[in-house]
């Protein structure tokens, strides 16, 4: 951020409108940023356009009852439930494999390095498939499990166990390259004025690698919103307790039902959209807060 | 839209003469793409290799036979999206009509255009459970006893599926009235604990997950369980009565126009109604609709009373009654999560 701004501000004048002046110290903007709007516009905006423009043909009550349907709201509640469950949970857990990673020196360190990138490149159905039959009540883990009353497949907690696979790269991968920019020797120094352990923990390191966690965060709980193709080898699909919203999108198509898979479609957009809009902000409230500290 | 015409034009001027060449000495390569429903893989790979040993002979022109496989609803989307599908073979007429209904690249009346309502065979809804049967299965009404578990596909979007719910509200109809029937669909679907969204899937939820004590199946899938997937696992129960499960076959008409492989589309729609063709046909466990074939194979296949989709008004009717938005289906599952 202290680059772009010191580059930012010897801007020399000239006769573009000020907004445009200001950035002249970088070449090549007007190309790029056309290139950027053209694909962004291409790529990201015109599919969404299209997924409201149809929806809102459908008419205001055919839309509600397809879109608020009681099936579709425990689609909603599970696909967002779960993901910030899992979101919540590779949090914690990513953090301490981060920490891991970062400060330690262990025979094999590489290898645990690039496993956690395995689920990037796995192909989902294939992580599906996998963690279903080592999960489910007769693999090799789940029958222990399930033996004292502790089913993970075919029921929600299934689902968060997927979404807990396919989003822990991207927390690991985030907070990676902050923690290891951070440098020991602010702990230490932390230590050495007499903090605790904990308090070196939560008062010099959390507050540091905060924005990249929660970064990583929304990482994972978008891609876990969207995420279909491991899901729904463990999930069970049953309705009410373990369909997800991108199934029940699927369901519709497959029904023909092009308008109400598009309902469902939009209403998870404006979900996801004004859950990334306030982890955004959460995350401008933090650097403000620590600037102005 | 003229890149289309453009690219139509190119397709019919490369594709024309091949099918005009058809009979002639040396005749171009041609390729056929069948878009089928889920379990028909072995059936059509071994159905395939027949037809183009069968047209090679007659005309001296090979053929190439393309499969794509999938949930029937979902394959006949992707026709209706713009596959060049040039026969569809699916697991139910109301996915073929919606073609017909949707993107008009047949005419309504294909059901008409082939013997036995377009159907050159036919298979039913069994059980598969597990060896020796020790949940003691042997009828519908077993199937919602406390602490059973059921496995059957998504109705939704599984064409099997719709047969299995068929038959089980057709049993139920009969055995409770149609009051009755709609509390035993509730029992029915309290015991399912998974639902997958095609056949093969829950014959893989059953047979290699292990999950559930008994599977609503295809004949042929059953079969298939049986004999090779997992010799000596399963075995079969035929219940005291099901449904004639019927899927058709048909030409898109729009697209082998448009390819120019109208005549070797329909060569091999009709080949699927000859002897080879429906000893084929039985060898794969589908019910053969050739007498001379079925009399010989009789003692394969377990005799009952089979109910038709005619019992229940035909598919467009059943459709909207049980599997369209608010209809039994979802009424059902609204009712059972309580």
């Amino acid at each position: 951020m202290t680059t772009a701004s010191a580059l930012l501000a010897p801007a020399g004048p000239g006769r573009r409108p000020r907004w445009l002046r200001r950035r002249v110290a970088m070449p090549g903007l007007g190309l790029t940023l056309g290139v950027t709007l053209t694909w962004l516009g291409l790529l990201v905006l015109l599919p969404i356009a299209a997924v409201v423009v149809r929806s809102l043909g459908l008419g205001p009550a055919h839309f509600a009852a397809v879109a608020f349907s009681p099936r579709a709201l425990a689609a909603y509640r599970l696909s967002f439930g779960a993901a910030l469950a899992a979101a919540a949970i590779n949090g914690i857990f990513g953090l301490l494999i981060v920490w891991v990673l970062v400060r330690y020196r262990f025979p094999g360190k590489r290898l645990a390095s690039a496993l956690v990138d395995l689920p990037f490149a796995l192909p989902t159905a294939v992580a599906g498939i996998a963690l279903t039959a080592i999960y489910a009540n007769t693999g090799i883990v789940g029958a222990p499990l399930a033996s004292i009353g502790l089913r993970l497949a075919y029921n929600p907690s299934g689902v968060v166990l997927a979404l807990v696979f396919i989003g822990l790269p991207f927390v690991v991968r985030t907070v990676e390259p902050v923690l290891a920019d951070l440098g020991q020797d602010i702990e230490e120094a932390a230590a050495t004025l007499g903090a605790s352990r904990l308090a070196v923990f939560r008062r010099v390191l959390l507050p540091e690698i905060m924005p990249a966690l929660l970064t990583g965060f929304a990482l994972a709980f978008a891609r876990g919103v969207g995420e279909y193709g491991s899901v729904i080898f463990i999930a069970g699909n049953m309705p009410y307790k373990s369909e997800i919203a991108p199934l029940l999108i699927v369901t519709q198509l497959e029904q023909f039902d092009y308008e109400g898979a598009t309902a469902i479609a939009a209403v998870m957009l404006v979900v996801s959209f004004a859950m990334l809009a306030v982890i955004n902000l959460i995350q401008a409230r933090e650097r403000r807060w620590r600037d102005g500290a | 839209m003229r890149r289309f015409v453009l690219a139509g034009l190119a397709v019919t001027l490369l594709a024309g003469p091949i099918a005009l060449d058809a009979a002639r000495a040396a005749p171009a390569p041609v390729e056929l793409l069948n878009v089928s429903y889920d379990p028909t893989r072995e059936l059509y790979r071994d159905i395939n290799t027949s037809f183009a040993q069968s047209w090679k002979a007659k005309t001296g022109q090979d053929v190439t036979i393309r499969q794509s496989h999938g949930g029937s609803g979902a394959q006949a989307r992707s026709v209706i999206e713009g596959s060049p599908a040039d026969v569809v073979t699916l697991a139910l007429a109301y996915d073929i009509d919606s073609i017909a209904d949707k993107a008009k690249l047949l005419p309504a009346n294909w059901q008409t255009r082939l013997p036995h309502g377009s159907t050159p065979y036919y298979s039913t809804i069994v059980f598969l459970v597990r060896k020796g049967n020790p949940k003691g299965i042997h009828d519908w009404g077993d199937l919602i006893r406390p602490g059973v578990q059921v496995i059957t596909p998504n109705p939704k979007t599984s064409g099997g599926a719709r047969w299995n719910y068929l038959a089980a509200w057709g049993y139920a109809q009969k055995t409770y009235g149609a009051a009755g029937a709609r509390g035993y669909m509730i029992k029915l679907l309290k015991n399912v604990p998974v639902l997958d969204s095609g056949a093969r899937g829950s014959t893989t939820t059953f047979v290699q997950r292990g999950q559930g004590d008994v599977l609503l199946a295809w004949e042929n899938e059953a079969f298939l369980a049986v004999n090779e997937l997992g010799k000596g696992q399963f075995d079969i129960v035929v219940p005291s009565v099901s449904i004639r499960a019927e899927p058709p076959v048909s030409l898109v008409d729009a697209n082998v126009d448009r390819k120019g492989t109208r005549a070797v589309a329909t060569a091999y729609l009709n080949y699927l109604y000859t002897r080879p063709a429906q000893q084929i046909i039985a060898k794969d466990y589908y019910r053969p609709v050739d007498p001379v074939v079925a009399k010989q194979y009789a003692d394969k296949f377990p005799r009952l009373k089979l109910f038709t989709i005619q019992n229940f008004g035909g598919w467009t009717k059943a459709q909207a009654a049980h599997f369209a938005d608010g209809g039994s289906f979802d009424q059902i599952f609204a009712a059972a999560k309580q």
